[in-house]
């Protein structure tokens, strides 16, 4: 069997890595990654001191439970009393759901006017498909501006908790980057240069099309959200923020707020006024239909995204 | 419809836009934001509560275009516009009061969360206090939670960290069981909005259907707000909360925040549950108990403490008391006491909290007892401050403490059952209010040879001193012309339901 092409030639196409692979002649990663293992963390002297003086202190000055009687009493008291409320609270409310109407009655309570119209004049009315999606950016569109401002509060709280200074951020860039998992890891990489394309093209595909089918903002953002934590797991920090640094999350998130609260303070003064809005709520089935809940959907589906990145980074290093 | 009527809504979404914005700006300009924001909502709920008190009547105005119970819907009424309106003076007035503290304990470039915390907070209070539908409520007692959260932490040392840690455990606790009793009553009714539930649920009552369910909701409602506005057996989380967050931060959490979740309870007692359900439950008579216990067991604790922030906090446990005392009476009179205690408990404890802070401020930074003696000599007005808060909260004549406990005492005896209990603890607990304040006073007017701490005059604190002034006013304000506030607490309930 001759050879189509020279030796040279052959040593640059896949097959000939990939026979070498399979033969066991080269590793691809030797050179190309650091296969050094984890460093054991290290503690210095000094550090377990100053733990041991703290951890003293706390038992000294705020928990004495080994010498004052009366906390050790009130210890022993507590486990027993709180294991007594949670059995007597479960007990009373597996005793209440007894009572309570069954599921799927058709004369029960819940089945009346207010779920009657959702069902059947929700199409014509709100103009989506996806009935929820109808129900809560629609009909109760502040309840819903309402949940997105708790993210947004729930971000500025980690945020107070755990942000770092710039300086600190800067000086343990490479730590924050290594400390975890081996800096250029090629089968993350690999996996992930092909999954976060069609992760964030389907978390897209989730959002754009809330109102036609199962989904909307909440969880297209999260698996775009999803998608931008296994990014900067796979390339690091660094990379990630050619494209995605505190600035621009901080324009992301307060453009998407503010267009909600504006699109959301149009349909509610005009609809509270009796004005007629000039929201088109077009054909139902198209993409480009049901008035307000597609932008809104486009709204929280970023700040979404924006919330469940930012944690991870905040809890990862401190810092967007 | 009316353009006044546009108001709240305008103002809940005005706060809810300012602290968006404010997430992008650095902290002076965020502070300039959070009070012209103030100023703005003060002044829409004043324009409200002249709208209200001329027509007489609630106004309800649907947030959409689908009317109720579809969309959602808020309602004001003059009570709520008053409430609103006075919600924002006492906010004003406990940030000012706290600027220069705030700067001091806060990190720099994490000013602006605290003004962002600050809008949104008010934007929550405002919903509590305005809205028409339970799950609105629950929404904004979300963010009320996860602000004041981030209030007690923003002042970073491991006692507010401990304190938030303790603070959200326990009222998460609450929101749980605030969010089942409305899952109940859904399934029970069928229906968030409360003038359609409060229908159902008299149906129900009157019928005798699902009787244990019903009770179990409202226990549950009734547990779920009393822990977040920490009623007596449930207070573990508030004296860290209160003692050691930055002022304004303590001066809000005591004045405004537990107050609006009281306010929505009294809500739903009124427009959720319906007053003669809610009496007839003898969910009442466990309110009663609590909160006299709780005005027994506070201030003992409070005369037991040897720091004055905790001393004050202490002191709330003990004023929640009296408010739950009033809730529990089941009268009209009964909630017009508690709704003035709430306006005069409001004005009061953010009043001590930041004229100690300018007590403790001139004796080293220390909050021991022994360190502020002669401390009203350093700093004569916190000393006078302080002094009228004491008296005000041991109800002497002239101030706002005074009025609400005649309020209560006149409640009393109108109530035949519970007349001797609550009259009996009231005199008992306003002789322990009077011992741990009077001996503070006492304290900061003892004079000390050559103190080694310096004194402050007005010159050196002129805002600080005008936010004392402002306080005393308010205060002597309510105990004095008390009389047209009480007539609008009476109406409002009256239109209430």
């Amino acid at each position: 069997m001759s050879r189509l092409k020279p030796q040279k030639e052959y040593e640059k196409t896949g097959a000939f890595h990939f026979f070498r692979w399979l033969s066991g002649s080269k590793d691809p990663y030797v050179g190309e990654i650091e296969m050094q293992p984890q460093k054991e963390a290290e503690i210095q002297e000094t550090t377990i001191l100053e733990r041991m003086k703290e951890s003293e202190m706390v038992r000294d000055k705020v928990y004495d439970v080994e010498n004052n009687k009366v906390l050790k009493l009130f210890h022993k008291v507590y486990v027993v009393a709180a294991i007594l409320f949670c059995v007597v609270l479960v007990g009373l409310l597996l005793y209440t759901v007894s009572y309570l109407p069954r599921i799927g009655n058709s004369a029960n309570p819940d089945n009346n006017i207010v779920s009657e119209r959702y069902i059947e004049q929700g199409l014509q009315e709100t103009g989506a498909l996806n009935i929820v999606s109808g129900m809560i950016l629609t009909y109760r569109a502040f309840d819903t501006f309402g949940e997105t401002n708790v993210l947004f509060i729930a971000t500025c709280c980690v945020m107070i908790l755990l942000m770092v200074d710039d300086v600190i951020l800067k000086k343990q860039r490479i730590r924050n980057d290594r400390r975890f998992e081996p800096k250029n890891d090629g089968i993350l990489q690999g996996t992930v240069f092909v999954l976060c394309p069609i992760i964030f093209i389907f978390g897209i595909y989730i959002i754009l099309n809330g109102h036609l089918s199962p989904g909307g903002g909440f969880s297209g953002g999260a698996i775009i959200g999803a998608g931008l934590m296994l990014y900067t797991s796979a390339y690091g920090f660094e990379k990630t923020q050619r494209f995605f640094d505190e600035h621009i999350y901080k324009i992301a998130k307060i453009t998407a707020l503010c267009m909600y609260g504006i699109i959301g303070s149009y349909f509610y003064i005009t609809g509270a006024n009796g004005i007629e809005n000039h929201i088109p709520l077009g054909t139902p089935g198209h993409i480009l239909s049901s008035g307000i809940i597609l932008p809104i959907n486009i709204c929280v589906g970023l700040e979404v995204a924006c919330t469940m990145y930012a944690f991870y980074a905040l809890f990862r290093r401190g810092g967007l | 419809m009316d353009f006044v009527q546009n108001f709240p809504a305008v103002s809940i979404l005005l706060c809810l836009f300012g602290g968006i914005i404010s997430s992008g700006l650095r902290g002076k300009t965020a502070r300039y934001v959070n009070r012209g924001l103030l100023l703005v909502v003060t002044f829409l709920s004043l324009c409200t509560l002249c709208y209200t008190l001329e027509s007489g009547e609630a106004f309800v105005y649907v947030m959409g275009k689908f009317p109720a119970p579809w969309g959602n819907e808020i309602r004001a009424g003059m009570l709520e516009a008053f409430m609103a309106f006075f919600f924002c003076i006492i906010m004003l007035l406990s940030l000012e009061g706290g600027k220069k503290k705030l700067v001091e304990e806060v990190e720099e470039e994490k000013v602006f969360l605290y003004y962002v915390l600050i809008d949104l907070l008010l934007a929550s209070l405002l919903a509590l206090v305005y809205t028409n539908d339970l799950f609105t409520a629950y929404v904004f007692v979300e963010i009320n939670t996860i602000a004041a959260c981030g209030l007690i932490m923003i002042r970073q040392n491991g006692r507010t960290i401990e304190a938030a840690a303790r603070y959200m455990i326990m009222s998460l606790l609450g929101s749980g069981l605030l969010l089942l009793g409305i899952c109940m009553l859904y399934d029970l009714t069928g229906h968030l909005l409360m003038s359609n539930i409060k229908d159902q649920a008299a149906m129900l009552y009157a019928s005798g259907q699902y009787r244990i369910p019903l009770l179990v909701t409202i226990a549950l409602m009734s547990v779920g707000l009393a822990i977040k506005s920490a009623l007596f057996p449930f207070h573990a989380w508030l004296p860290d909360a209160y003692g050691y967050s930055t002022v304004s931060s303590a001066a809000i959490l005591s004045s405004l925040v537990s107050k609006g979740y009281i306010f929505l309870l009294i809500k739903i007692i009124y427009r959720v549950i319906g007053f003669e359900v809610f009496y007839d439950s003898r969910i009442i008579d466990v309110l009663f108990a609590f909160g006299l216990m709780g005005m027994i067991f506070g201030s003992v604790s409070a005369i037991r403490e040897n720091d004055v922030r905790r001393m004050i906090a202490f002191s709330s446990v003990a004023q929640i008391g009296y408010i739950y005392m009033g809730i529990g009476m089941g009268t009209q009179a009964g909630m017009a006491a508690s709704v003035f205690h709430i306006l005069s408990h409001a004005a009061t404890k953010s009043l001590l909290f930041i004229a100690a802070i300018g007590l403790t401020d001139v004796s080293g930074g220390s909050r021991k007892f022994i360190d502020l003696t002669g401390g009203a000599y350093r700093n004569k007005w916190a000393g006078v401050a302080f002094t009228v808060g004491s008296l005000s909260m041991v109800g002497v004549p002239l101030f706002s403490g005074f009025i609400s406990k005649l309020l209560f005492a006149q409640a009393a005896v109108q109530n035949g059952t519970k007349m001797l209990p609550a009259l009996i603890v009231l005199g008992i607990s306003t002789v322990l209010n009077a011992i741990y304040f009077m001996k503070t006073v006492i304290r900061i007017y003892t004079p000390v040879e050559d103190s080694a701490y310096e004194s402050v005059t007005f010159k050196n604190m002129k805002l600080y001193g005008l936010t004392l002034i402002c306080f005393i006013v308010l205060n002597v304000f309510l105990g004095v012309s008390s009389q047209p506030i009480v007539d609008l607490i009476e109406r409002g309930l009256t239109v209430f339901s």
